[in-house]
């Protein structure tokens, strides 16, 4: 096992390397670091002499070390849009994202697994059916269109929730929150529903199939052999061996909730990461782009690193010497 | 063995008539009902310079007093010519579908085009060769996993932005938005492509194929390709409403088609901006067109995908 995780880790190592290689590229030879710092009537006797001092004359592979070294200190350059520092500009926007992305995960888990548990022990049921039927359409609808379509019904038709914003934030030492003021509360609910509600029609379909599997299987028919209670059944038997592709696919979702952060908190005016990312994009911002690449990058792969990990804790074939190759190979 | 003997049209027709998928196809009313609308969606959408009452992109024949009618059916405002109602501008918003969602479609199906190809060709090197070809394909294929399609896509674009200036980008946009799109989707295909590949080409018949000389290139594309279309076709079909998505997306931030040559993504998009006054048929109309399309195709991609596994059936 531990070989395992050595080796999962220095894949990952060498994941995030790649990234970094791609970042560092966009860096130095798409943009250009010197014209973000310096004006229009700069003369290129000045810029070379920057160009010197900032070591953009080095070999290219030490400057990728200096690249490196310094992202890992925060310290990613200037904005080309705003010429402020782009660790700076990210970090005032993290809490943000992540409180948005935290509330949306929450939606997905607590509301999406037990609809695909249900729709799995009952297929046949009408209520069934209709989850079904919703959750193709669910699918269907671009993130923008349902957040379009929520701020119409709820912020312009009903007035009930605000349709843009954090609402009113409390700033607890660096880090601004909107859980504690009850506009912040309010201002939560349609951006999680529009970020959670592609995912949660995905994993509740992933937990209905599995279920349907599962509930076919010889051990199944055992249980019930063995007059085990329903609940047992159900919950300790089935949805208990049905967890593996559904942590695979909720940690790979987790990331995409991220991802998506992106086109929710444009439709929301959510002064989040996603959000600069895109005017970053707009006016074509590169020291931002690779920042943003490099922690996206650090976040999916951490990310993928613990749901390998986890397959240990909910699968005990792995945990034999034999497993942890088998895994490791595929 | 009988209709493979005949030839011709009426053969193919009666192989197909006799096959499990015509089968399966005919059996579930929603696929075929998600057939009709999709061959509808896009025969309209192809034919909108002949069906589309108005010319919306042609500023001439525009006129500003026609601005912000709203759909005839709602409102005593609305004028028959101009069903679904106009924008600000004055553009007839049911034109403005039509031709938006043939450009939608010329995207989409270009982006999965590029991607099918580029994904194919890399998959068969891969595993048909094998060592550090393979090694090397394999591993760009994991890091671009590891980010989901939309971010690689908002990335390409962005760098080409950085590239090239503002002006050149609206001419070229719609190859910027085909690229990128289609660069984000290959890894699939790779994966699967080389799996069957790798399964195929131990085979007796790859082997005999070996034998008598003929070159890798051709045992690939006579030999191995065709063992792999199945899987291809349902990925293609389920990438197809995933790119209608990603360009609808990238339109709607900005990022994809302009807005002097709209598609669904960019009327949402420029609807969007007017629908806290209360204009809501500029955003609705092409948002509902937008997901009965993606619809449509999502659910004959299920169906391939149920009708092509043979352990479903």
């Amino acid at each position: 096992m531990l070989a395992f995780i050595l080796r999962r880790i220095l894949q990952s190592s060498a994941v995030l390397l790649a990234v970094g290689l791609v970042a560092f590229s966009l860096f130095r030879y798409v943009g250009d670091p010197v014209n973000a710092m310096v004006g229009q009537d700069t003369s290129m006797e000045e810029r070379d002499a920057l160009r010197e001092k900032l070591g953009l004359n080095d070999p290219a592979p030490v400057q990728f070390f200096h690249f490196i070294a310094n992202a890992a200190r925060g310290n990613f350059g200037l904005s080309y849009r705003t010429s402020e520092p782009v660790g700076r500009l990210i970090l005032e926007r993290v809490p943000a994202t992540l409180e948005l992305s935290f509330c949306a995960a929450v939606f997905v888990l607590f509301v999406g697994v037990p609809m695909g548990v249900y729709t799995g022990l009952y297929p046949k049921h009408w209520s069934s059916r209709l989850l079904q039927a919703i959750s193709l359409i669910g699918i269907s609808l671009p993130t923008f269109l349902i957040g379009i379509l929520l701020i119409m019904v709820f912020a312009v038709m009903l007035h009930w929730l605000p349709s843009f914003g954090r609402g009113d934030t409390v700033r607890v030492g660096w880090w601004v929150t909107n859980f504690l003021t009850l506009s912040g509360l309010k201002a939560l609910i349609l951006p999680s529903i529009t970020l959670g509600l592609f995912q949660l029609t995905l994993i509740m379909r992933l937990v209905r199939s599995e279920m349907l599997e599962v509930m076919r299987t010889e051990y199944i028919k055992f249980a019930r052999a063995r007059g085990l209670t329903n609940r047992a059944i159900n919950f300790g038997h089935a949805l208990k061996n049905t967890l593996v592709p559904v942590i695979t696919v909720a940690g790979l979702q987790l990331g995409s909730l991220i991802a998506f952060a992106v086109v929710t908190e444009t439709v929301f005016a959510w002064p989040g990461v996603g959000q600069l990312f895109i005017q970053s994009v707009q006016f074509s911002d590169i020291p931002v782009m690779a920042a943003y690449l490099l922690l996206i990058g650090l976040f999916f792969v951490l990310v993928n690193l613990v749901v390998d990990l986890l397959y240990f804790a909910v699968d005990p074939r792995l945990r034999s010497q034999g497993g942890g190759a088998r895994v490791a190979g595929h | 063995m009988a209709q493979a003997s005949r030839s011709g049209l009426s053969g193919w027709l009666h192989r197909v008539s006799d096959s499990d998928v015509w089968w399966s196809f005919k059996s579930s009313p929603m696929t075929v009902a998600a057939a009709v609308a999709t061959f509808l969606i896009i025969a309209v959408a192809f034919l909108s310079p002949v069906l589309a009452p108005h010319t919306p992109f042609d500023p001439a024949t525009l006129s500003l007093s026609d601005g912000l009618k709203p759909p005839v059916l709602v409102s005593p405002d609305g004028e028959w010519a101009f069903p679904l109602g106009t924008d600000d501008q004055g553009r007839d918003v049911l034109s403005s579908i039509m031709y938006g969602t043939r450009l939608s479609l010329i995207v989409s199906l270009a982006a999965v085009g590029v991607a099918m190809v580029l994904g194919i060709s890399l998959g068969l090197i891969s595993g048909y060769f094998g060592g550090a070809i393979d090694a090397v394909i394999m591993r760009v294929a994991d890091v671009q996993l590891t980010f989901p399609a939309i971010l690689v896509a908002l990335l390409i674009d962005g760098v080409v932005r950085g590239l090239i200036s503002v002006k050149r980008h609206d001419e070229i946009a719609i190859f910027v938005v085909v690229g990128a799109i289609g660069l984000s989707f290959w890894v699939s295909y790779a994966r699967t492509v080389r799996g069957s590949v790798m399964v195929e080409k131990n085979k007796e018949y790859v082997q005999a194929a070996r034998v008598i000389g003929l070159s890798p290139l051709l045992i690939m594309v006579r030999h191995v390709l065709p063992n792999v279309t199945g899987p291809v076709l349902v990925i293609a079909t389920l990438n197809l409403g995933l790119a209608i998505i990603t360009e609808a997306t990238l339109s709607f931030l900005g990022v994809g088609l302009p807005s002097t040559e709209p598609s669904l993504g960019t009327l949402i998009r420029l609807g969007n901006e007017v629908l806290q006054s209360g204009d809501w048929w500029i955003t609705v109309f092409p948002g509902i067109t937008l997901a009965a399309l993606v619809l449509a195709v999502n659910l004959l991609g299920d169906w391939l995908r149920d009708a092509l596994n043979p352990k479903l059936r």
